[in-house]
């Protein structure tokens, strides 16, 4: 709404009965659509005192020290060892191992999309991109069990069951579309011009692709990893079916390991009573997956930001 | 240089180009041919074991006896209760965002955390759910926990598709409003909703497929494992699709794969329905208004 309209608002003459009724009701819808939007940062509130509280009271029991230098997880066996090195390990395999599928796939065909493909090409594979992104991550963890691991032991004969690399793939595939959509984006946003100027310039369609249009969209490209790379971290149910609950701190991805989110799943289904130092290692765990996914994210939010400045 | 010298540099360059225009090919086929097997291997090991009993038996330990009665209901009952709080909320928060508070330095951080919240892993959600409402608020291991977490998990989708909704009813049809002597409220509720209703409804369907498809959060909030029974009541306990999906693919019987094969096909199924209606919506009801 414009200002005007907001200042004849105010200066209406006084109320009568059934207009100053009509008032009060209109504050009150205002107030209640207020309370409807203050709910999100309420929910931002309570996930951070949530996290922090229990945190806290771990960290009473458990040395913050221990946590982030012992390299050994065993919360549920004895001699308990509660350092978080393991569950970062297996979550930065899994995050770094997954861009190696999805970020040269993903951008390959974000370029071909916006400046190769035929129209009707194009047609059939925006929706298949849409409809790998509409697939619930426990059909993507399934698809790891049963199509992937077994051709991962066929290839490296004495692979077990599970594996880091299955779950790499499988979340490479996962956060194909995030990488697909918003690289393509990027890259459509690159004004004609730019591509026009390179050819006048006698560039061949290769120049001008990896010379003027990609360069010129990399902050958003730049964006679409960072985003995949956060979506990596916080995937659950196919990194906890395909990767296995042995936390090992290691970067061979054909070893069983676990990561920091298996690891909740996996004490979620146990019988863990509350209140126990064990029960409280998800909320440690949950608070530094969070504070990770948050520097990430922000990351990504300040790049797409000088994208919005370049083109807009 | 020489001609030939020229020549052959030439040569070189059509052929960096044309090998990087044929890995750019091939990334993109790569994309249709991942989804192609992935289908393929749900439908070959489930397809064999979905018939009727399937939908209306409890789970069993026994793979062929095996049913996903009390899944279908948990997942009925939580998409159900997630879109009675969700919709009402994140549509009255995108209004507030869009109609209300269009200056405000509200505005600018209500904005910011809500696409920070769209970036927070599900099991946080989850977490925070069970720190919540499991145990501060005291309502447990319920059907009721799961749909309040869902959907905090859904909140900021639903918001942020109706925003662009919002957005796409041009101003001139509020001024119009405004200059008949209509209230902003009144504005809101008879003109611009009603306007930017097909947008709003294909994000929501979309947001709750969503919300289907979610195991994480619900298994920290702890839903269970083995639920032979339907949930009467929003307080008792439940399981849904993808946690039964879960359980099944995570035991080691090839049996027990090709029944969550099963299963996973009745939950695509549910998906591509919703997902059509989706695409129905925006087509059929999009159209009809004309600025």
């Amino acid at each position: 709404m414009s200002s005007a309209t907001t200042e004849l608002l105010k200066t209406s003459p006084q109320p009568t009965g059934a207009v100053s009724r009509r008032r009060l009701c209109e504050r009150a819808i205002h107030v209640s659509l207020f309370v409807c939007a203050a709910i999100s940062v309420v929910t931002t509130v309570s996930i951070v005192v949530v996290l922090l509280v229990e945190s806290v009271q771990f960290f009473f029991d458990v040395p913050i020290s221990d946590f982030l230098t012992d390299t050994k997880w065993t919360p549920l066996l004895k001699p308990q060892h509660f350092g978080i090195l393991p569950l970062l390990s297996g979550t930065m395999l899994i995050a770094v191992g997954s861009a190696v599928v999805s970020i040269p796939i993903g951008l390959g065909t974000a370029v071909f999309l916006s400046e190769y493909s035929p129209p009707r090409l194009r047609e059939i594979v925006k929706p298949v991109v849409e409809v790998l992104a509409g697939i619930p991550s426990v059909v993507y963890g399934y698809f790891a069990v049963v199509s992937i691991s077994p051709f991962i032991r066929w290839l490296f004969p004495g692979t077990g069951v599970f594996n880091a690399v299955s779950a790499c793939i499988v979340v490479g595939i996962m956060t194909l579309p995030m990488i697909i959509s918003l690289s393509e984006d990027a890259l459509r946003a690159v004004p004609r011009s730019l591509r026009q100027g390179a050819y006048a310039l006698g560039a061949t369609k290769y120049d001008v692709t990896t010379q003027v249009v990609v360069p010129a969209a990399m902050s958003g490209i730049v964006a679409s990893f960072l985003l995949a790379v956060s979506r990596a971290i916080g995937e659950t149910m196919a990194v906890t079916l395909a990767a296995g609950a042995t936390p090992r701190f290691t970067l061979n991805p054909l070893d069983s390991i676990q990561t920091m989110t298996a690891f909740i799943i996996q004490i979620s289904q146990g019988d863990t009573p509350a209140g126990t130092v064990e029960s409280r290692t998800i909320y440690a765990v949950g608070l530094a997956l969070f504070l990770v996914t948050l520097l990430i994210n922000l990351a990504a939010q300040w790049f797409l930001a000088q994208v919005r400045e370049k083109y807009e | 240089m020489t001609t030939d010298a020229n020549a052959r540099r030439q040569r070189y360059v059509g052929i960096v180009s044309r090998v990087f225009a044929g890995a750019c090919l091939l990334a993109t086929l790569s994309c249709i041919g991942m989804l192609v097997v992935l289908l393929w291997s749900v439908v070959s090991e489930g397809a064999a074991w979905l018939d009727f009993d399937f939908l209306t038996s409890f789970p069993s330990r026994f793979p062929d006896q095996a049913g996903i009665k009390s899944a279908l209901a948990g997942s009925l009952w939580l998409t159900g209760l997630t879109a009675l709080i969700s919709l009402p909320l994140g549509v009255g928060a995108a209004v507030y965002l869009e109609e209300y508070a269009v200056q405000s330095r509200w505005r600018k951080i209500i904005q910011l955390n809500i696409s920070n919240l769209a970036g927070v892993p599900s099991i946080v959600y989850g977490i925070l759910g069970l720190g919540l409402f499991v145990q501060t608020f005291a309502l447990g291991r319920s059907v009721i926990s799961g749909a309040l977490t869902l959907s905090l998990v859904v909140l900021p989708i639903i918001i942020l598709a109706t925003q662009e909704a919002l957005r796409g009813v041009p101003n001139s049809i509020r001024h119009a409003s405004y200059a008949l002597g209509a209230t902003r409220w009144q504005t809101v509720w008879h003109q611009v909703l009603p306007a930017s209703l097909p947008g709003i409804m294909t994000g929501v369907i979309l947001a709750l497929s969503r919300a289907i498809g979610e195991a994480a959060p619900l298994v920290a909030v702890g839903a269970m494992a083995y639920v032979p029974f339907v949930p009467a009541s929003p307080s008792d306990q439940f399981t849904a699709l993808p946690i039964q999906i879960f359980n099944w693919s995570a035991r080691p019987q090839p049996e027990f794969h090709q029944v969550a094969g099963a299963a996973i096909i009745v939950l695509l199924a549910v998906l591509v329905t919703m997902n059509t209606l989706a695409v129905f919506v925006r087509y059929r009801y999009g159209k009809r208004i004309r600025w």
